[in-house]
This record gives structure tokens, C-alpha cells and sequence, in this order.
């Protein structure tokens, strides 16, 4: 076995569980507070992914680029929350599912009509450009930087979540909504600031992806239904159960795609192996959503005191 | 004339159903036979609506994966059609079969859960046969297969033609339509009605909701497995891309802009859908040639307007008409 293509494909995952679990969490938030289907969610994706783009095309740097990215998200999605999302917190899941699908069909469009049909590189400042070598192992930067990044994100936003007020807040929110209302917390603002910080953090994954896949219409449509199915599998509300679901299933997608065909050749001819694992590797997910909305539909880590 | 509807929204579906049956004639006597693979195509997709509509609006369960069931059916065409078998029972027998298998199996598990977990967990099922699909090499994959020649259904209706094949369309729509009624108006969709609004009352009742629930589930999809046939007899080019989830999505999107739980909802809401996609560009391009291809912005608001002001869809709307004038619905 070649341990180095394993080390960097466990890179891989790690770095695709991380981007899901900035996704996530916000998506994850979004639901378990306010108990809002944002399927828009992936359009901030995009967003953060144009934002930071333009910035660096007029020359701006990198740096300048997420701040703007962070910000512009953060605005859209105050402004999403303001205008439609907290008008339909009482409705039926089916409208929300509807509502956020016409959004992304009218942010896929004004990014369309802003900066055109076709996608937008994103060249990486010099100093996150190369590689460093480890041993036999050789990495590039920037992969590194979005795993510290994520895992950075990862951590501001879980002891935001357990040492803060606001994370205070937000967690007895998850839990139960009514209560928090009851004892006279003005609800509406703490659902306006969870749905724009999703937002950014939505963006932000999408701007740290960007250099590698460059910014597209649309790039936010597969990732968001992945992202969906991190927060059910981890458990509606709970931004643990995110974090653990978006590593687990980042590392299943990846290691799934690169090793599942040598695991059926064990089983089946080479032939078969060959054609059955792709589609195979990508179900694993889906069938692990399945199993555990079967087994144990409340998630594997859901949020204290949830029903 | 007391056999005439006497709502407004009933005489709209009246006149709407005549104006089906004679479509054909009035669109080749107008010369205009591009309409007529537009209205077929849009029936297709009213037969699929007809049978989400049967679980979403009556019984209450969201499926973000009907379309599954569109390519299903599809594929029971497409496949024995690649081993030159064009028997068109062959066709519809496996159709039904298999759609029925599937949505019982996927039923079975899908229905212990609610809300948001039945949306997540159809879902799932249905990206599972999707990539199913996609992973079929040999019947093409992602790229998809093409019939070559339609369904043969010898001693009956021939699909040949864009005439008889309307015809078929428009035949299959009646019976789902008939049949759709008749189960909502019988003990069966009361109990699944009930089950909607109040689960546990429906149970302390006696009526062991689960079985309702799945029978209903399995009629709905292998009424959506036909609808598929008719697509993969109409389209004559199937691919696993009928299947994805934006398919299962635009498919509740025209339930819900008919009005769910309504008989005629969802054929009003895919007339609309079908409309809108076909001219709506052409209305953009209208205004400024390179708006074209922005006929999305538009019809993205719509949708978020329909969400937020038109409560009940374009049935709300008539029967709201129909409240209007002190007369009761009739449908």
C-alpha cells in the first residue's frame, strides 16, 4: 500500500470535512433555531467565492479579499433573513424548500448578469503558492491553510458557542425555541445574527475552495445538498454533531473514491469493481443518511433536550 | 343546466379538460405542431404532479424525490428497448412492477419518519438511484440512451404519431385524475387526510395510518412510473439527469403554484410551469435581446412572491374567486 497517496488522500477528506462543516454549521444553526430549510445557503457559497474574487482582481489582496467576502455575505444575508426568511419561521417546511429554491435561481442570475457566464479564477497570493515537503511527503500550502483555517473557524466558533452569551443563546435556542422567547430575549435579533453568520461562514468556504476550483455559477447547488445531509446525519442543531458528521463524511467521499474500487476487486472481477465503485462511492453518503434516519433519526450527536 | 359545474373554478376545469380533448385538432387545423409536443410534454409532467400531489397535498408527506420515479419508469422503456424488445405491456407491466417494488421497499423505511426527515430521507433514495443510473455503463451512464423506436402495443392504441401518442397522454391523465378522485373521496383518502392533520387521532381511531400511508405512497409512485414510460416513449432520449433532485424540486414548485390538495392543482401548476419555461425567455428577449438568457431572475421572483403572497396556488386563487361570488366549491 502506498502510504503517502493515503496521507494525502486523508488530506483530502479532512479538507473537504472541513469545508462541509463551515457550511454546516450555519445550515445546521439555521434549522435547529429557527427551524428554516435554507437551500440558499449554498448561493453565500458562491458569493464569498465572487466577493473575494473581484477584490483580488482589482488588486487587491488576498486578505482584503476575505474581509470583503466575510462582510458582503454577512450584509446579503442580514438582508435575506430581514426580507423573506423571517416571514416564513411559522410556515410549512415545503415553503421554505420553495422560497430558498427561487433564491438560488435569482442570486445563480445577478452573478450571471454581474460577472458573466463564465467562472472566475482566483490566483493565490506568492506566499500561500507552494509546497512544503515533509519526509517523502510533499504538500501544497494552501491545502494546509484551509485545514488550519477550517480548524481555526471550527474552534472560535465552538467556544463562541459554549463561553459566550450569544452562544449561550443560541444553544438554548436549539433546544427549545418557546422557552428562550418566554423569558423576554428578543428572538428576532438573535435569528437575524445567526442566519447572517452562517452566511459568512458559508462564504467563507466558498472563498477558501475558490482558488482551487475557481469561482462558478452554481458551484453552491451540490455542495449545499452534501451540507444537508452532514447536519442530518449529525443531528439537527447540534454544531458538534456537524462537526463530526462534515469529518466522517469528508473522509468517506474521499477515501471512498480512491479506494473502494481495490476494496470490490476482493469481491467481484475487475471489470465490475471497476464500473460499480464510482457510483457506489458516491451513495456511501446517501446510504449513510439512510441508516441513520432508519436507526436513529434524531442524528448521531443531537442538541440536549431536543425533541 | 344543472349537470354544468356551477364554480367558477369548476367551469374553468371543464372547459380546460374539453379544450385538452380537442387540442389536437385545433392545433394542426392552426398549423402549429410545435404546441402539440409542448402539450404533451406538459401532461407528462401534469400525470407526474397529479401523483406527488397525492401524497404531498392529501397526505401530507414532502417527497424531494418523486422524480426517481419518472426515471424508472423512463428506463422500463429504455431498457428492453436496448435488447430490441418494443412489446409495449412488456413495458408497461415492468413499469409498474418495478415502481411499485421500489416505493414499497423505499416506503417501507421512508415512512417511520416526518417532516423534514421524510424530505432528507426520499432524497437520499432517490440520489441513490440516480447514481444507480449514472454507474450503468452499459446502458450508457451519465450520457444516457436513446429509443429508437416507441412502445408497440399490438391490438390497441398505437403510440405512433404525435397525434395517437397525445392521445395516450391525454388518456393515462384521465384515469390518473379519475382515479385520484375516487381514492380521496373514499374511506382510504379520508384516512389519509386525517392522518395529515392528526396522526395520533387518526391511530386512536383504529386505523393502522403506517399501511394507509404506504399503500398511498406505492399507488402514487408507480402512477409517477407511467408517467416516466409516457416521458422515455415521448422524449425518445433518456438519462439519469430526469432523476436529479432539481427534477424532484421544479415537480413540488408546480404542485404547490397549482395548489396542493386540490384535484386539479397540479395540472393547473404544471400548465403554468410549462408555460413560463417555454415563453418566459422569449417575453425577456422581447424586452432586450441579451435578457435571455436571464429569464431565470424573473421566474426565481415569482417563485419567492408565490411563497409570500399567493397563499393555495392558482386553485386558492379561483376558489378565493369563487368565495367571492357566495358559491361553494364543487370539486
Amino acid at each position: 500500500m502506498d502510504w503517502n497517496l493515503l496521507l494525502t488522500q486523508f488530506m483530502n477528506g479532512l479538507q473537504l470535512g472541513l469545508l462541509l462543516f463551515l457550511l454546516a454549521s450555519g445550515l445546521t444553526l439555521i434549522f435547529g433555531i429557527m427551524d428554516f430549510i435554507n437551500l440558499s445557503h449554498g448561493s453565500f457559497y458562491m458569493l464569498g467565492a465572487y466577493f473575494c474574487g473581484s477584490v483580488v482582481a482589482r488588486g487587491g489582496s488576498f486578505l482584503t479579499g476575505i474581509l470583503v467576502a466575510l462582510v458582503g455575505a454577512f450584509i446579503i444575508g442580514a438582508i435575506v433573513e430581514w426580507v423573506i426568511a423571517r416571514r416564513l419561521y411559522r410556515e410549512d417546511h415545503l415553503d421554505h424548500v420553495l422560497v430558498t429554491f427561487g433564491l438560488i435561481l435569482i442570486f445563480d442570475t445577478l452573478v450571471h448578469i454581474i460577472w458573466g457566464p463564465a467562472g472566475m479564477a482566483i490566483p493565490l497570493p506568492d506566499f500561500l503558492n507552494g509546497q512544503i515537503t515533509l519526509g517523502t511527503l510533499v504538500l501544497p500550502i494552501y491545502r494546509l491553510v484551509i485545514i488550519l483555517g477550517g480548524l481555526l473557524v471550527a474552534g472560535i466558533l465552538s467556544i463562541m458557542v459554549t463561553r459566550s452569551r450569544l452562544g449561550m443563546l443560541i444553544r438554548a435556542g436549539a433546544s427549545n425555541r418557546t422557552m428562550v422567547e418566554a423569558l423576554g430575549v428578543n428572538i428576532h435579533r438573535l435569528f437575524l445574527v445567526v442566519f447572517a453568520i452562517g452566511a459568512a461562514m458559508s462564504a467563507f468556504a466558498g472563498m477558501l475552495i475558490a482558488p482551487i476550483t475557481e469561482a462558478s455559477i452554481g458551484m453552491g447547488n451540490e455542495i449545499i445538498i452534501i451540507a444537508f445531509v452532514v447536519v442530518i446525519v449529525g443531528g439537527i442543531g447540534s454544531i458538534k454533531g456537524a462537526f463530526y458528521a462534515a469529518i466522517i463524511i469528508g473522509l468517506m467521499d474521499t477515501l471512498g473514491r480512491s479506494y473502494l474500487d481495490d476494496l470490490l476487486k476482493v469481491f467481484m472481477s475487475v471489470h465490475h469493481a471497476e464500473t460499480a465503485a464510482p457510483a457506489l462511492s458516491s451513495m456511501l453518503v446517501y446510504i449513510l443518511m439512510a441508516v441513520v434516519l432508519a436507526f436513529r433519526p434524531q442524528g448521531l450527536f443531537p442538541p440536549a433536550g431536543a425533541r | 343546466m344543472s349537470w354544468l359545474p356551477t364554480s367558477v373554478s369548476g367551469r374553468i376545469y371543464t372547459a380546460l379538460l374539453l379544450l385538452l380533448a380537442a387540442a389536437p385538432w385545433i392545433i394542426l387545423w392552426a398549423d402549429q405542431p410545435f404546441l402539440l409536443d409542448l402539450l404533451s410534454r406538459g401532461l407528462i409532467l401534469a400525470i407526474a404532479t397529479i401523483s406527488l400531489n397525492l401524497i404531498l397535498g392529501y397526505g401530507g408527506m414532502v417527497s424531494l424525490g418523486h422524480a426517481a420515479f419518472i426515471g424508472i419508469g423512463a428506463y422500463c422503456v429504455g431498457i428492453p428497448a436496448y435488447y430490441d424488445i418494443y412489446n409495449g405491456w412488456i413495458h408497461l407491466l415492468l413499469t409498474i412492477v418495478v415502481s411499485a417494488a421500489f416505493a414499497l421497499v423505499t416506503g417501507t423505511i421512508c415512512l417511520r419518519t416526518k417532516g423534514v426527515y421524510f424530505i432528507m430521507i426520499t432524497l437520499a433514495f432517490s440520489q441513490m438511484v440516480y447514481f444507480t443510473f449514472v454507474s450503468l455503463e452499459e446502458y450508457g451512464g451519465d450520457d444516457g440512451l436513446v429509443i429508437y423506436l416507441r412502445s408497440d402495443f399490438p391490438a390497441f392504441m398505437t403510440m405512433d404519431g404525435p397525434v395517437a401518442l397525445y392521445y395516450w397522454i391525454f388518456g393515462v391523465l384521465l384515469l390518473a385524475l379519475l382515479l385520484v378522485h375516487r381514492l380521496v373521496h373514499a374511506r382510504f383518502g379520508r384516512v389519509i387526510v386525517g392522518s395529515k392533520f392528526n396522526d395520533e387521532r387518526m391511530q386512536s381511531l383504529g386505523f393502522n395510518t403506517y399501511r394507509y400511508r404506504l399503500a398511498c405512497y406505492v399507488i402514487s409512485g408507480v402512477i409517477c412510473g407511467i408517467a416516466g414510460m409516457l416521458l422515455g416513449n415521448f422524449t425518445s432520449f433518456i438519462s439519469p439527469e430526469m432523476m436529479s433532485w432539481i427534477r424532484s424540486g421544479e415537480l413540488i414548485f408546480m404542485v404547490v403554484m397549482g395548489g396542493t390538495g386540490s384535484l386539479f392543482g397540479p395540472l393547473m401548476g404544471t400548465g403554468a410551469f410549462v408555460f413560463l419555461e417555454q415563453y418566459l425567455p422569449e417575453f425577456m428577449k422581447l424586452l432586450r435581446e441579451s435578457w435571455l438568457e436571464y429569464w431565470h431572475l424573473p421566474f426565481g421572483l415569482l417563485l419567492v412572491a408565490l411563497v409570500l403572497f399567493g397563499k393555495g396556488g392558482i386553485h386558492g386563487m379561483l376558489t378565493r374567486l369563487d368565495a367571492r361570488r357566495g358559491r361553494t366549491e364543487s370539486d
